[in-house]
């Protein structure tokens, strides 16, 4: 690598930046991460918009200690250096401060438990559900199953490169989506049939491991229609990066609608054609678990 | 020999095979350490620059299989942790200094010090055997991450590359235990007449605490991964879920060992940034008994915290629910440490010499990756966080700009004792200014890429995520270069031979090490100092 290379990256980078900050930001695409992201990604549920709220009041706290800190820093570094403070101090107690500085700290941790643990409890309160899916992850693919509705099962695996069509972001969509209805309790139950994978959509504010053996559960009531991403979150070999979660939410009608498509097009036996585009063939779609 | 030696011109010490290879002498031993992690620290960072050239731009491009991109980083992982950090800090600093700082001729068990250091060289060997045969179907190395999580470790990874990483760490945790052994012994037994516990230097005290955490979290990895190796060879079903076993049983063993190693790996830069920050600022330490006392309460209490790395493996609600309270406890010692850190610094009458700027860097680098720590003690919020990139900037910002910072700092610390040579100011201070600005931009950016939901351990990545990911691959070149200016400034260092004093920071070193020639004689305290 030349020594002008780096240099020459830095001020791409800026001018990338400069340009973001003084477009108008294209609207915000729900579900998935838009370019030069600083936050979290939109929230489309309660807890996801919880999980937003207390992360930033974590944010205002951690910003205001680390500040706190560099400019005491700072202030040490002006007034207490060789030329502006020749004589050193020998002060080696302050019973106050040090007093001071064990209670304060733990005051400020009292204060980000309580939302702390009033979310973490959110986040195990289940509601009733209205409709139950179960993921299952293998290498290198989510299997989705809906038990309410005659074993529903398929799987959803990665639309390679050359494969997307518009609209299709890359290395999140998938040839089958999971469709839930908009505004219901969605149950999800989670395992995973060979090693650890993890199934999240960062728009719900889930994260669950899929553990084989165990079967882990989660809930999300999406509030807005459309297509939320997620990815394999637990390391689970080489195609840990190309297993992506995608979850169409619709309204009850298309769901409905969705779901006599559904059950048609992956009825249990025989084996339905998998869609041809991704070249993929039919694993396990329908084989015998 | 030893008889010999005590009685001998310090000058007559054995020479090449017999003084390297044989050796029982803690500063040669120590000597070897740092070579060692130099060794380690290059191959290391050479895997992290591939690694960042990957990710340089979304597809695959450097890499033909993205399984070598997670042998990669797995191999990244282990060899920083345990052939770069921990051979310099506790091995390379600990063996040279212990000694120097509390009075004491040598370790306590001296050829246990030899095979100590002498193990990690096949160990480290083993690891990088291990990047070369078979580990999954079709792919060479381990590619499960440090944490080598069953049942990837196991089923997910038949080939014999991972049987050579298990037994690699095996041999690199014996290491550890028998160095740890020695170090509570000399510490408890060889102190100076008049040393007390609570005279002791700061960063003996580091050490100590480090070596009790050695010795009590190695033996539960030891048996976590012999248990992953009998699963793989012998057919017993620990981690399988299939013969009644449980993966998560391997998470609680891991972290058991994993979360104290995140202390073991801090610690004694705790210890030396203590050091460091009084004697420029020509001062003596703030709140001595409290840094202390500090220390050994993050280490006790980095016992009971391991399931926070586990808040969506499935344990239960009240679980998460302690395992929360208990780690946000571990944010009070470490914040008495920095502001002590800031006290001692009050007042003083600081001289911004290298060592200084990076003890500087150190604490507000720290305080970065202290505070993202609170946030990802919150089981709530993690839920959004785990396993993005918000964690690998965070235990970047403690390890790899904390603890290397400190490392940085107590290698120009002691550089002019260990080598007797005084480095060039300048090209130190270069050194860090590079650092400083090469990892900020690499980790600080990973923080936005963690929060827009960017997993780790990721080869390829949705295009969105492409902005941040070149920010932290510049810096990591940027990065690189720093540790070229680094090699550059040891090479000049010898070249130029500028004979270091004994003390060459005035009045404000007031440790033991400070008191013998540069470099000390080949045994020293042949009469004991005594300590009023």
């Amino acid at each position: 690598m030349t020594k002008g290379f780096p240099g020459k990256g830095v001020f791409a980078v800026l001018a990338a930046a400069m340009s973001f900050l003084i477009s108008t930001p294209a609207l915000a695409e729900l579900g998935q991460p838009r370019p030069w992201q600083l936050g979290l990604q939109e929230a489309v549920t309660p807890i996801a918009r919880q999980i937003d709220q207390f992360h930033d009041f974590l944010l205002v706290i951690i910003t205001v200690i680390s500040i706190f800190v560099l400019a005491l820093m700072v202030y040490v570094g002006l007034r207490f250096n060789a030329k502006t403070n020749p004589k050193p101090s020998k002060t080696t107690h302050n019973t106050t401060l040090e007093v001071l500085w064990t209670v304060v700290p733990i005051i400020i941790l009292v204060v980000i438990a309580v939302p702390s643990f009033r979310l973490l409890f959110a986040q195990y309160d289940f509601p009733k559900a209205d409709v139950t899916i179960k993921a299952i992850g293998n290498q290198w693919y989510w299997t989705y199953e809906y038990p309410d509705n005659d074993d529903l099962t398929f799987d959803a695996i990665i639309v390679e490169d050359e494969d997307l069509k518009p609209g299709q972001p890359r290395l999140l969509a998938t040839d089958n989506d999971v469709v839930v209805p908009v505004n219901k309790n969605i149950h999800v139950l989670i395992t995973a049939s060979d090693v650890l994978h993890n199934w999240t959509v960062p728009a719900f504010g889930v994260k669950v491991d899929a553990v084989p053996g165990r079967v882990l559960r989660t809930w999300f009531r999406a509030e807005k229609t459309g297509m939320f991403y997620g990815q394999c979150s637990e390391l689970c070999g080489s195609k840990h990066a190309f297993m992506p979660i995608a979850v169409r939410v619709v309204s009850d009608e298309e769901y409905a609608a969705w779901l006599e498509k559904a059950k048609k097009e992956f009825a249990k036996a025989p084996a339905a054609p998998e869609k041809t585009a991704d070249g993929e063939p039919s694993r396990l779609a329908n084989l015998e678990r | 020999m030893a008889g010999k030696a005590a009685t001998a011109h310090h000058d007559d010490h054995p020479t090449g095979l017999k003084r390297y290879l044989f050796s029982t002498n803690h500063k040669d031993i120590g000597t070897l350490y740092l070579i060692f992690a130099l060794v380690g620290g290059i191959v290391g960072g050479i895997l992290s620059i591939g690694m960042r050239m990957e990710l340089q731009h979304p597809g695959m491009q450097i890499f033909a299989d993205p399984h070598m991109f997670n042998a990669f980083t797995t191999a990244h992982g282990l060899i920083m942790v345990f052939f770069m950090i921990m051979p310099s800090l506790f091995g390379g600093f600990g063996n040279w200094i212990v000694p120097l700082q509390i009075g004491a001729p040598d370790m306590a068990f001296p050829r246990l010090n030899n095979i100590s250091f002498w193990l990690l060289p096949p160990a480290f060997a083993l690891l990088l055997i291990s990047m070369f045969v078979p580990g999954p179907p079709g792919g060479d190395g381990v590619g499960g991450g440090w944490t080598v999580y069953a049942p990837l470790s196991t089923s997910g990874s038949p080939g014999p590359a991972m049987d050579f990483a298990i037994l690699s760490l095996h041999v690199a945790g014996a290491s550890s235990i028998l160095s740890a052994i020695n170090f509570i012994t000399t510490i408890f037994n060889m102190r100076a007449p008049g040393m007390t516990l609570h005279k002791m230097p700061l960063f003996v005290w580091s050490i100590l605490v480090t070596a009790f955490l050695l010795l009590l979290a190695l033996p539960v990895l030891a048996g976590a991964i012999t248990m992953l190796l009998t699963d793989r060879n012998f057919g017993t079903t620990f981690f399988e879920a299939s013969g009644g076993g449980d993966p998560i049983l391997f998470q609680h063993l891991f972290w058991f060992f994993g979360h104290p190693e995140v202390y073991i790996i801090i610690l004694p830069a705790f210890g030396l940034i203590s050091h460091v920050i009084s004697t420029f600022s020509n001062k003596p330490i703030f709140g001595y008994l409290g840094m202390a006392y500090a220390m050994a309460a993050i280490g006790a209490v980095g016992f009971v915290v391991w399931a926070h790395h586990m808040y969506t493996a499935g344990i239960s609600l009240n679980t998460q629910a302690y395992f929360v309270a208990a780690t946000m406890v571990i944010a009070v010692p470490t914040g008495v440490k920095i502001f002590s850190w800031i006290a001692t610094m009050w007042g003083g009458s600081i001289q911004f010499k290298t060592p200084m700027l990076w003890a500087f860097g150190f604490i507000f680098l720290f305080t970065l990756g202290g505070v993202t720590g609170v946030v990802l003690a919150n089981a709530g919020v993690d839920r959004a966080l785990h396993d993005t990139y918000y964690v690998v900037a965070h235990f970047h910002y403690v390890l790899s700009l904390g603890a290397t910072f400190g490392l940085f700092a107590g290698w120009y610390y002691w550089f002019p004792k260990i080598t007797g040579y005084m480095y060039s100011e300048f090209i130190g201070k270069l050194h860090f200014w590079v650092s400083f600005i090469g990892v900020n931009l690499v980790f600080f950016p990973q923080h936005f890429l963690g929060l827009a939901g960017m997993p780790r351990r990721y080869a390829d990545y949705p295009d969105a995520f492409a902005g941040w990911n070149y920010v932290s691959s510049v810096g990591s070149y940027i990065s690189g270069f720093g540790v070229l200016i680094f090699l550059f400034g040891v090479f000049l260092a010898f070249q130029r031979k500028e004979k270091a004093a004994d003390n060459p920071w005035g009045e404000g070193a007031t440790t033991l090490e400070w008191t013998l020639s540069s470099p000390p004689p080949f045994h020293q305290f042949e009469q004991l100092p005594k300590i009023k």
